[in-house]
């Protein structure tokens, strides 16, 4: 039987903290308004709707990662890299709030936690690793897709770390914070496999059907109209 | 000739409904990650419900649909839509008014 993906609930990170948190968040969407409309135009626009209802409906697929335990996308990695890092980290807030509200995933007062995250922190670390590592290496289809795997492999541990911070300010088990950080950094490896797959699997389709869309890397792309002689003169 | 960003649109569609609509009553009913920890860690007891549980959408099932798979699925397609009308309907007013930058380049360098 189908149960519910579980983002943070209420009750596991004290009132102060969440709110703290949803302040936080609160101020990041801010922030990725303002970049988002700076970095949207009419054309990647449609493309970063995709990407919401996209990840809304692959965190509705928990795939087994060891006996007993599972995981879902995140989808901040892909997002950022498809759309970039602004309207990516949108899109995964959007869904966060959406589930929230609409299917009682997550808790309400927990709503800044889980934004800040599976949105925010997922989003900008996958979107440094992606750069990184593709102005590293250079952009073809196999090193697109690597460096997307990898973007995803690492957000999703270092997301498990932002719990694992907010539980050691303000949780309310009774276990200690280093503990739970061994038990969440090492389930959420496994889970960052599967999370890499997915992202490079998407990303690698994106970039075959129209790579100039893949935000991550459409300023590495040769260009198609080249201006050649005066770029020389200026040389 | 490039494909149009409405192909990639549509097909993603596609296969997001595909996905909340049909795959996702096989999706694993293991507790996730998270879940998991707070199980052997014994701080799941914490956890209270959301105060949206009495929703007719609460946990991606419908109140009143017996069938599971019926359920889950009309649920997901109900999540997508909703999804696609704040996301779409959010990002659009974003990027109102503002053309792709190649085209105001390529304009640029025709001029």
């Amino acid at each position: 039987m189908h149960v519910q993906t579980m983002h943070i609930p209420d009750g596991f990170i004290n009132g102060p903290v969440s709110l703290v948190a949803m302040v936080i968040a609160a101020l990041g969407i801010v922030i990725c308004l303002r970049g988002a409309r700076k970095q949207l135009d009419e054309r990647t626009a449609p493309m970063a709707g995709l990407v919401a209802v996209f990840i809304f409906a692959m965190q509705m697929l928990n795939f087994p990662v060891a006996a007993g335990t599972s995981g879902h996308l995140l989808g901040g990695a892909l997002a950022a890299i498809l759309v970039g890092p602004y309207a990516g980290a949108l899109a995964v807030s959007v869904v966060i709030l959406v589930q929230g509200l609409l299917f009682a995933d997550g808790g309400l007062s927990a709503i800044g936690l889980n934004i800040i995250n599976m949105g925010l922190v997922t989003a900008v670390v996958g979107w440094f690793v992606f750069r990184w590592t593709i102005r590293a290496i250079g952009v073809s289809k196999p090193k697109v897709f690597f460096a997307a795997f990898l973007a995803g492999l690492i957000a999703v541990p270092v997301s498990s770390l932002a719990f694992v911070l907010e539980y050691a300010i303000g949780g309310t088990g009774t276990i200690g914070w280093p503990t739970v950080m061994v038990a969440m950094t090492g389930v959420h490896i496994l889970i960052g496999i599967g999370e890499g797959l997915i992202t490079a699997l998407t990303v690698a389709a994106v970039f075959l059907a129209r790579p100039d869309l893949v935000y991550g890397v459409r300023d590495l792309l040769p260009k198609q109209v080249l201006v050649v002689e005066p770029a020389k003169g200026v040389a | 000739m490039k494909r149009s960003v409405w192909v990639i649109i549509w097909v993603g569609l596609g296969v997001a409904l595909f996905a909340a609509g049909v795959l996702s009553y096989y999706a694993s009913s293991s507790p996730d990650g998270l879940e998991k920890v707070a199980e052997d860690h014994g701080f799941i007891e914490n956890a209270a419900d959301s105060a949206n549980a009495t929703l007719p959408t609460a946990d991606y099932s419908i109140a009143g649909v017996e069938n599971e798979r019926l359920s889950v699925g009309l649920a997901g397609i109900i999540g997508v839509a909703v999804m696609a009308l704040v996301a779409f309907g959010m990002f659009w007013l974003l990027a109102r008014g503002k053309k792709p930058s190649d085209e105001q380049a390529s304009t640029h360098v025709d001029a």
